[in-house]
């Protein structure tokens, strides 16, 4: 057993983390999160074997979790698929928040943090796993468009659809401080 | 940012700020943007929280997996790591 220690506790720690903070950031629940991030953990571990290439595993990973977060879903297949328009995000001469005033990451408030959550969470279903595994895990273009089986083209304009909305709502919590 | 120019530039900002875009078309945005007093601050907050995005710290850690899972997990490991030791020519581990 404490051979085995040496790959299989840093792989859960380290995945058990991700995992969580991704399911965190989707579902916003701790309890769901938590179930969602250990059933995936345990579901990686049985498919295994199903894994062609062990430099890919972090994809692999997320392929996996976003399988279990969508067969947690409740949601009714007839449901329409929000989508987020470009013109609305489009600052269109308005007035933009006072950004100078956001410190450095280390010093943002947790109220901040938590708007950026708030506003992370509030993402349709379409754009929000895109941000998460570009921006939060890191995963290139190419790779994302694996996890999610979608054209990279369709990666950038989401990413850039959703990056632009999490901003929007920034905007507003930043004028809503003044 | 108004101008046909402004919102040609908006529809590929983030492609402008990965670094994915054509190199002529790369230097044709940031001409525009170094003159652009709107378009400079729209691409700031954009930045911005683009970057408190990567940085988004954990809210909460998770609590202990589950034993039991665990236990699972462990089995499922130890089984699979059997199965590539035992082929002639593994391609790997993970």
């Amino acid at each position: 057993m404490a051979g085995d220690g040496e790959a299989f506790e840093p792989f859960v720690n380290l995945f058990h983390k991700k995992l969580f903070h991704f399911t965190f950031l989707t579902c916003g629940h701790r309890e769901d999160a938590e179930e969602v991030a250990q059933e995936t953990l345990l579901k990686i571990f049985t498919s295994f074997p199903q894994l062609r290439d062990a430099e890919h595993v972090r994809p692999w990973v997320f392929r996996i979790a976003r399988n279990v977060c969508a067969s947690k879903r409740r949601k009714s297949v007839f449901a329409p698929v929000a989508e987020i328009s470009l013109d609305e995000l489009q600052p269109l001469g308005r007035e933009l928040a006072d950004w100078k005033k956001v410190p450095e990451q280390a010093a943002i408030s947790e109220e901040l943090n938590e708007a950026l959550r708030a506003a992370i969470r509030k993402l349709p279903d379409l754009y929000q796993p895109v941000l998460l595994l570009r921006d939060v895990e890191g995963l290139s273009t190419k790779e994302t468009a694996e996890v999610l089986d979608i054209a990279e083209d369709a990666v950038k304009t989401r990413l850039h659809r959703a990056r632009l909305a999490v901003r929007q709502e920034l905007d507003g919590y930043l004028k809503g401080q003044r | 940012m108004t101008n046909k120019e402004c919102s040609e530039i908006f529809a590929k900002l983030s492609e402008y700020l990965d670094g994915e875009l054509a190199p002529d078309l790369c230097a044709e945005m940031a001409e525009h943007i170094e003159d652009c007093e709107p378009c400079v601050a729209f691409v700031e907050s954009l930045k911005k929280s683009i970057g408190m995005v990567k940085a988004a710290p954990e809210a909460v850690l998770p609590g202990p997996v589950k034993q039991e899972l665990r236990a699972q997990m462990l089995a499922a490991f130890e089984q699979f790591k059997l199965s590539s030791e035992a082929k002639p020519s593994p391609s790997g581990g993970v």
